[in-house]
């Protein structure tokens, strides 16, 4: 087995008590305190999240814009300096590469953020793809580390170590910030649901702005978070995590994020023509999000049963909702079957699928 | 480092027993068990009445990471459950050893007992 891939708050987590294990050949705090008690702290007050092993690239050159936009599905002309675009990148099947963050910083400079379980391959298809586009892409991960500040108090939290105005950075924007004397893109996203930041900074400045945080954020009730925690969140919050709900077989618009499908940007993009189809004809799979009023788990690959149960689909995300105190999850099943009575067998109990349309709980988040 | 009383006895599969003055043994999972799985979010239990053998599955305890068969550490008759889990789950993780307990057990053979493992014996096993 290869050494695990380190980031630069290794041993930060260490010293906090954080439970370390392999995520996607990362070693990578799960939880510190405890899974549930983390979720909880930041959907009350503020989580601090180390995201570091999160990959960035650099997509400059005349043809950046322009390359972009047929990369990703989304429409990235929509763009402009300071602005955040989610969007996923799909092979010419439909099926998904990653979804991402494309940053606009000036015109002909643009900034990608993807998942870190994807780095090699992402760099892989974008430099093949960026072949004709007058375009520079350079890998930025081992630069930078990424902090997140999430939670109702996230943003005073942020700016009581900043003189930039972040009340002046609204959702899915950015800014330069110095936060605690260090240089940071400021980004107001995220993956839980509530308003927060998202502080990308120099790697080696990594430990003294995760204690600065830490020091900020405790007295206005700031836990550090693990990635457990962050998985219950992002559920709870109805996104879609890469490999789970999104993945080369699950297409964007299966995934019920057709939102960021946008067939009539004005250019061709990698996966137009299949996904136009699938738009058309409708799709033979939908993902759909269900609780079950139980507290067990109904745990990733979990067979779906219809009412006769038969096998429809499977379990693709499931959770314990530390706010809703039942399991909470996402399955992908036939089609005909989404809108009917759906259902799992656990350990010889059958459970019934409540649909719901995500997100799980009331999010407060402020734009 | 685990919490491990000197006064229960104790299965390799991390369950521990009681003894009780009724006769009755008490048991439930080790702090080095609640550890491991971390945050537990469900455990079942079986009915009053029961009939267990040594060594069967008598329950799960689930996790957000896990669920995990809990085994009899004796043969017996469950006498009690611990009804307060169902709601709070958690107490497993706060108070492995006293207001965790998962259920009493009468032992079909109360010399049974003798073939666990003490307190050392299982420290030496988790560590």
């Amino acid at each position: 087995m290869s050494e695990l891939k380190r980031t630069p708050l290794r041993d930060f987590h260490v010293a906090h008590g954080g439970r370390l294990v392999d995520f996607a050949g990362w070693e990578m705090p799960v939880q510190y305190r405890s899974i549930l008690e983390e979720h909880k702290a930041v959907r009350r007050a503020a989580g601090l999240f180390d995201v570091s092993h999160m990959g960035e690239v650099d997509v400059r050159g005349p043809g950046a814009g322009r390359f972009l936009n047929h990369l990703v599905t989304n429409d990235v002309t929509k763009l402009f300096p300071g602005r955040v675009l989610y969007s996923p990148m799909c092979y010419p099947t439909g099926g998904v590469v990653d979804d991402l963050l494309v940053y606009m910083r000036g015109a002909d400079d643009y900034f990608l953020c993807i998942n870190a379980g994807n780095i090699d391959q992402d760099l892989a298809w974008i430099r093949t793809q960026a072949a004709g586009f007058d375009v520079t892409i350079t890998d930025r991960s081992a630069d930078y580390a990424l902090l997140a500040v999430q939670g109702p108090q996230a943003a005073a939290i942020v700016q009581s170590l900043t003189g930039a105005k972040l009340g002046l950075v609204k959702y899915y924007h950015f800014s330069e910030a110095t936060v605690a004397g260090v240089h940071c893109l400021a980004s107001r996203t995220g993956y839980t649901g509530e308003d927060g930041f998202e502080l990308y900074h120099a790697a080696s400045d990594a430990p003294a702005l995760a204690a600065a945080l830490l020091e900020a954020g405790t007295p206005r009730g700031l836990e550090l978070a693990g990635l457990g925690a962050r998985d219950s969140l992002r559920l709870e919050a109805g996104y879609p995590l890469y490999g789970h709900e999104i993945s080369a077989d699950i297409s964007p618009l299966t995934a019920g994020l057709g939102w960021t499908v946008k067939l009539d940007k004005g250019c061709d993009f990698i996966g137009r023509a299949a996904l136009a189809t699938e738009k058309q004809q409708g799709g033979a799979r939908k993902v759909v999000f269900f609780k079950t009023g139980d507290r067990r788990i109904v745990r990733a690959e979990t067979p779906v049963l219809d009412a006769a149960g038969a096998v429809v689909g499977r379990v693709l995300s499931g959770t314990l909702s530390p706010l809703l105190n039942e399991a909470i999850g996402s399955a992908l099943v036939a089609a005909p079957a989404a809108g009917q009575p759906l259902a799992v067998d656990i350990r010889g109990t059958r459970l019934a699928l409540h649909p719901v349309k995500p997100p799980f709980v009331e999010l407060k988040r402020q734009g | 480092m685990s919490n491990i009383p000197a006064d229960l006895r104790y299965a390799k599969s991390h369950e521990w027993l009681k003894p009780e003055s009724d006769g009755t043994v008490t048991v439930g999972i080790t702090d080095y068990a609640q550890n491991s799985l971390g945050d537990i979010t469900y455990v079942q239990v079986p009915k009053v009445g029961a009939a267990l053998k040594a060594g069967e599955t008598f329950g799960v305890v689930e996790s957000v990471k896990a669920a995990s068969d809990l085994y009899a550490p004796v043969a017996g008759t469950v006498v009690a459950v611990n009804g307060a889990l169902d709601g709070a789950p958690e107490t497993v993780n706060r108070a492995p050893y006293t207001d965790g307990w998962m259920l009493k057990l009468k032992p079909a053979d109360p010399a049974a007992l003798q073939t666990l493992l003490d307190a050392t014996a299982y420290a030496a096993l988790v560590s």
